[in-house]
């Protein structure tokens, strides 16, 4: 009993302590489970680490050869194109220099010369400038004619002037108007009167223009014509010697005006001016200026207008020029047509060439 | 009663005739008279009188009418409704010298006022026996025929054809070559109006041969024949061009150019219408202008008239300066753009301005060489203000705008665009805000990358 009551005693002590054992145990063994479970996924996650790490070094391997594969293509593509660039630039280079050259080359030498054109300009602006030089030279030139010929004009205008009033001159008596006792020297003017000739007055008239004609010849008083009246002898002439007819007589007949026969007097184509004159007084008087016309001719122009009723729109009708009766057959009542019971006249056979030719009206 | 006293009243009656009608032809020459005249019925008076039996009567009743005619269009239609005009031409066949002058005055007095009053001389069969008087051995008949043919062909076409289908063209360059210089001077006009209407008319004055005789006629002194010569031959040379070559084929150059320092206004003015005419057609006509000096005598000629007497020299420059850059190059060294620009600025019409703005758009046009030549007279800010002025006509904006566009496409001469900075207004700012562009645009981007180095373009 003792032990009995010494393990009751102990029972819960042994209880706390078995309870306490296993549980610290459970402790422990939690402790060691978690130690193992804890080494055991370090170890896993090792494990696992270097396979991982196996496989990223595969990996690296695989993409770097790869990515050199296709670093190394796309670096030669770039090769190429930088190389072709290149060379593109230099053929367009030099091809530019070709092309400059040519350009210029023909530009120069079928399109435009500009040096030719610097020279053509400088032609024409030299041609400008002697034209220029030529008008201005003519202008002068004609200038001075018109001064000239305004000088003459004045010095005739002057000089005829100064023949005109010639009178005005000074004689040795009496001084002119232009030369008077006040002045020094006579002016300008009396030198010119001096000079001048007197001028006459029949000389300043103009001469009318006269139409000779032969009917004024009997008319004709000129001094040039033949003295008719008031005949003086020639002054310078010697007596004439003898018993010769009166002085008078004599030269009546020898200076006998003409007295021209009638058909002298007349007009050389008096005739035809009688005509005209004739003719124009008939036109005057006519109130038609048509000619009268013969009968016979005049219709012989005119346009022979048919009767109305004998012609139709398309054609003139022959009735009245080719049969002289209305023919209707239609309207016969027998087939036949009239018959002639008497024979028909012998005048209208000759129709038309029993008239006179002159009276040929058809 | 005798038979002296019955003479002397009809002697009477001659007398009061004659002093009728001679009293009549004198007051005619006053138009103060005419209206008076007129309205007494002198019309019908003198239509008797044509018909009288004293030559002298007839002579002076035509001259009568003539001068009636001439004052103004009605009397004349009175002549033509009063059936004159086919007595006149019965009788201009067969009377003598005095009667033909004075018919043919009147028919020219009939026929200048309108082409209906022409047409009728025409119907009533006049021309024929005008073409019947330029035969004539007398030449004041025949100055009066062509004087009549002239005032008829100048009214339009059709009659200019009936005169030449009468047959007056031949008959004219005969009259041409007359010694008479009134003569000369009336054939030369007469065919001047019958060539101006149309190519083909043009071409039969010049079958007939009347373009050497015309040619030499330009050396002769008197200022009216020469203004009717050149007229003539300017008329000719304008229709196509063929007619202009042969006209220039007749050595007319450099001669021209002396007419174009005549004392003459219109002798200056008639010489450089020619010259424009003939350097409208082609190039190459231009050209032989060029080499002939034309253009310098006509920049000189420019200089030295005013108003309208001008207008074709200016046109003639800008005809030349239209064809080709080179042809605007020698206008430009000749001075001629100084000369345009005063015009422009001178002269106070509208059409002689808007004239010369289109020559000087001709020149400027070209090239940046052209374009700068104009810009340094100074010509653009002138051409703007015309633009912009409201008194200007709308030809005169119109052809000035043109003109500034057709330059400021060209102009890289910047002093001369910087005043259209300030004033212009939009639709020509943005042209000159353009040039600007043009020219600054590779100078800055030469310098700007000139600095940094790395692109450098090769020059």
């Amino acid at each position: 009993m003792a032990t009995l009551a010494r393990l009751q005693a102990r029972s819960t002590f042994v209880a706390q302590q078995y309870y306490f054992r296993n549980s610290v145990v459970d402790l422990f063994r939690k402790k060691e489970y978690d130690a193992a479970v804890k080494i055991q996924s370090w170890f896993r996650g090792c494990q696992v680490r270097a396979y991982i790490r196996n496989l990223h070094r595969i990996t690296t391997v695989i993409q770097k050869w790869w990515r050199s594969y296709s670093g190394r293509q796309e670096y030669q593509l770039i090769v190429k194109f930088a190389s072709c660039a290149m060379k593109m630039n230099l053929y367009n280079a030099m091809a530019v220099r070709i092309q400059r050259r040519w350009r210029g080359y023909r530009i120069r030498k079928y399109c435009f010369n500009y040096f030719y054109l610097k020279e053509y300009l400088r032609a024409v602006s030299e041609t400008n400038d002697a034209i220029r030089e030529a008008l201005e030279e003519f202008a002068e030139m004609k200038e001075r004619e018109e001064k000239k010929a305004d000088l003459e004009r004045e010095e005739k205008k002057r000089d005829y002037q100064a023949r005109k009033m010639h009178y005005l001159l000074s004689t040795k008596q009496i001084p002119g108007v232009y030369n008077s006792p006040f002045r020094k020297d006579p002016d300008p003017w009396e030198l010119r009167l001096q000079k001048a000739k007197p001028l006459t007055s029949q000389r300043s008239k103009a001469k009318p223009k006269r139409c000779i004609s032969l009917s004024n010849w009997l008319a004709c008083t000129s001094a040039r014509s033949f003295p008719r009246s008031e005949i003086l002898p020639p002054i310078d002439r010697k007596q004439c010697q003898g018993p010769f007819r009166d002085i008078t007589e004599v030269l009546e007949q020898r200076y006998k005006p003409l007295e021209p026969t009638l058909r002298v007097a007349e007009p050389i184509d008096e005739l035809k001016l009688a005509r005209g004159e004739f003719r124009r007084q008939e036109w005057m008087r006519n109130v038609n200026d048509n000619m009268f016309l013969p009968f016979s001719s005049y219709h012989k122009n005119k346009k022979y207008i048919p009767l109305m009723n004998s012609s139709s729109k398309y054609s003139p009708n022959s009735y009245g020029s080719q049969h002289f009766r209305d023919e209707n057959p239609k309207k016969w009542i027998c087939d036949k047509d009239f018959q002639t019971v008497l024979p028909s006249f012998d005048l209208f056979s000759k129709y038309g060439k029993l008239y006179s030719k002159a009276g040929q009206i058809i | 009663m005798s038979q002296r006293q019955v003479l002397q009243v009809f002697e009477q009656y001659q007398k009061a005739r004659t002093q009728f009608v001679q009293m009549v032809a004198e007051l005619a020459t006053r138009p103060q008279n005419i209206e008076t005249l007129q309205n007494a019925g002198v019309m019908s008076l003198l239509r008797p009188l044509l018909l009288d039996v004293v030559p002298t009567i007839q002579q002076t009743a035509a001259l009568a009418l003539g001068r009636l005619a001439n004052y103004n269009d009605d009397l004349a239609e009175a002549v033509v409704k009063g059936d004159i005009l086919p007595q006149l031409v019965y009788s201009l066949a067969e009377q003598n010298r005095f009667y033909k002058k004075a018919a043919a005055f009147v028919l020219r007095a009939v026929g200048k006022h309108s082409p209906q009053l022409a047409q009728a001389i025409v119907d009533c069969g006049a021309l024929d026996t005008l073409v019947i008087c330029l035969e004539d051995f007398d030449p004041g008949v025949k100055e009066a025929a062509a004087w009549a043919l002239g005032y008829i062909a100048r009214h339009n076409a059709e009659l200019s054809q009936a005169v030449v289908d009468a047959g007056a063209v031949p008959l004219l360059v005969l009259c041409i070559q007359e010694p008479e210089i009134a003569l000369k001077r009336i054939a030369a006009s007469a065919l001047s109006d019958i060539s101006k209407h149309s190519p083909e008319l043009a071409q039969t004055v010049v079958d007939a041969g009347a373009i050497a005789h015309l040619a030499q006629m330009i050396l002769n002194p008197d200022s009216k024949l020469k203004r009717q010569v050149l007229s003539a031959l300017s008329q000719i040379a304008k229709h196509s061009v063929d007619l202009a070559e042969m006209v220039v084929e007749a050595e007319i150059f450099p001669v021209v150019l002396t007419c174009l320092k005549d004392k003459d206004e219109y002798v200056k003015k008639n010489a450089s219408t020619l010259i424009r005419e003939i350097a409208k057609h082609t190039p190459e006509l231009s050209q032989l202008i060029v080499n002939a000096g034309g253009v310098a005598a006509v920049i000189d000629c420019i200089g030295s008239c005013k108003g309208n007497i001008r207008l074709p020299g200016i046109m003639m420059l800008g005809y030349v300066a239209a064809h080709s850059e080179n042809l605007a190059m020698a206008v430009i060294i000749s001075k001629g753009v100084p000369q345009l620009s005063i015009c422009l600025s001178e002269e106070p019409e509208d059409h002689i301005k808007a004239a010369a703005a289109w020559a000087i758009g001709q020149i400027g046009r070209h090239t940046p060489e052209h374009a700068r030549a104009v810009a340094v007279t100074n010509t653009l800010p002138v051409l703007l203000s015309l633009y912009m002025s409201t008194e200007s006509s709308e030809d005169l904006q119109v052809k000035s705008k043109k003109a500034i566009k057709n330059i400021l496409q060209k102009c890289t001469y910047l002093p001369a665009l910087e005043p259209f900075l300030y004033d212009a207004p939009p639709n020509i700012l943005k042209h000159v805000v353009g040039q600007f562009s043009k020219v600054l645009f590779p100078w800055i981007f030469r310098y700007t990358s000139a600095e940094s180095g790395q692109l450098s373009t090769t020059y």
